[in-house]
């Protein structure tokens, strides 16, 4: 028999079902006292529609599995960060298409306006040409910003530093 | 429990079908937060009417944020302002649901048998003179350059405030604030370069944004006018008095107005009445009447 752990991290995201919420860092704790079980998790951003679903998706394969006391807890600190996606969820969004997110800024002090375009080292996911333009800084989910690459000419969504 | 994963239809028909008029679910996504006690020194009803204060906020200029979407001036701001207003609902909810911890007698009172939570019952069963954000939120946009003009300094403020709070002593009020200062660094730059690209493209272009700037403007002081509740939230550790920004503001809006070549607006009075004691323009009316309008005419969730 599987874990609560086991089970709980391979649940996927609503949204980009190519990660699973442990690769995506949203998966923040998984506790098990015998009789019930407690999964922590976080939102992505504040306005992330997903939760809900990411909440009955655990219960629903923690029940499935054999756990029928399941709470599943929400917490918003520390914040989500994009440095939180393991390396094995930037392969697989690699491997879908996506551009994975560079470093999160850090910041000390005051948040910096940045009046010119945000400059990123980013890649072609489908031809690897570092020939590649932003076309719009927000994508379909808040997570993502759309590219072209001018290489292969292919649209893609870059995973944005958070 | 049910299991609905052989046949994702199975809520269309049969059983209580409730939540297809609200949403999916009408848990409070705060009641499963451990700790959410008041801090010491805070008055509760204070510190809620802090909360939704700033929830009231968002939750406005979400709306009219969202009124742009299929209305922009092209695909890409069509997205973008709907990502910006969703941001901006998030952070409401979150709020409205820290208020209700705090003080649950500030939860209005919904209709017998209506199921919604307390952040909807903040948003859907209040009037306008109960809402209590800032002018400048509510009122229409004119065109394109209104919204952005007024994002970059609802934005310039909200972060300024939120960089603060962060470390405020009530635990989720900073962490909704330490989620917030993502979120709002990237609305403020977005606003700003189109600021910066309307003051600084055609003639036309410069002409809209600095007409929209003389419109908005005028509900700029109010931003950094306390109100008694933020002073007293602000004095015992757990808010953020906006005067107490008011210049830093000032020197970020600077920055966009300088790469525009547009000169810097003088101060002006605050105008009256206040938002932040209920009195709101019609403008506000016009925009509950119909984002309420579904929750209203069916308050138990059911046609």
């Amino acid at each position: 028999m599987r874990t609560p752990y086991e089970v709980a991290a391979a649940v996927t995201d609503p949204e980009m079902p190519m990660l699973t919420l442990d690769d995506l860092g949203v998966l923040r704790d998984v506790a098990d006292d015998g009789d019930s079980v407690v999964v922590t998790i976080t939102p992505t951003y504040s306005g992330c529609p997903a939760v809900a679903a990411m909440r009955d998706d655990l219960v629903r394969v923690l029940d499935e599995e054999g756990f029928d006391d399941v709470r599943v807890e929400v917490v918003l600190a520390p914040a989500w960060s994009s440095d939180w996606i393991s390396a094995r969820g930037r392969r697989a969004l690699a491997a879908h298409g996506l551009s994975a997110p560079g470093p999160a800024p850090r910041r000390d002090g005051p948040v910096t306006l940045a009046l010119t375009p945000t400059r990123r080292d980013v890649r072609c996911p489908r031809c690897h040409s570092s020939e590649v333009a932003v076309t719009s800084e927000f994508g379909p989910t808040p997570c993502t910003a759309l590219y072209r690459c001018a290489t292969c000419l292919e649209p893609f969504e870059h995973v944005k530093e958070i | 429990m049910t299991d609905t994963t052989d046949n994702p239809y199975e809520g269309l028909y049969g059983g209580d079908a409730s939540h297809w008029a609200f949403g999916t679910g009408f848990e409070d996504p705060l009641a499963t937060l451990g700790d959410t006690r008041v801090p010491e020194g805070v008055d509760p009803r204070d510190l809620a009417a802090y909360a939704v204060m700033l929830a009231d906020d968002a939750l406005v200029l979400s709306h009219r944020l969202s009124e742009w979407c299929s209305n922009a001036p092209d695909l890409e701001e069509d997205v973008a302002l709907a990502n910006v207003a969703l941001d901006l609902l998030g952070q409401a909810r979150l709020l409205y649901a820290r208020a209700a911890t705090i003080d649950p007698e500030s939860v209005p009172g919904v209709p017998d048998g209506s199921p919604v939570p307390a952040e909807d019952a903040y948003a859907f069963f209040r009037d306008a003179g109960e809402f209590r954000n800032v002018g400048l939120v509510e009122r229409c946009d004119e065109d394109f350059a209104d919204a952005v003009v007024r994002l970059l300094l609802v934005a310039s403020w909200r972060l300024a405030v939120m960089e603060r709070l962060r470390a405020g002593s009530d635990p989720v009020l900073a962490a909704v604030a330490a989620k917030a200062v993502k979120e709002l660094a990237y609305h403020r730059d977005y606003a700003g370069r189109w600021v910066v690209t309307l003051a600084r493209g055609t003639e036309e272009s410069r002409r809209r944004v600095q007409a929209a700037r003389e419109r908005v403007w005028r509900w700029r002081a109010e931003l950094g006018a306390t109100h008694p509740v933020e002073e007293r939230v602000a004095q015992a550790g757990a808010g953020v008095d906006p005067a107490a920004v008011d210049d830093e503001v000032d020197a970020v809006l600077r920055q966009v107005w300088d790469a525009g070549d547009l000169d810097v607006p003088p101060r002006e009075a605050v105008p009256a009445p206040r938002g932040r004691d209920g009195h709101h323009t019609d403008a506000l009316t016009d925009l509950l009447e119909e984002m309420q309008s579904v929750a209203r005419a069916h308050p138990l969730g059911r046609w």
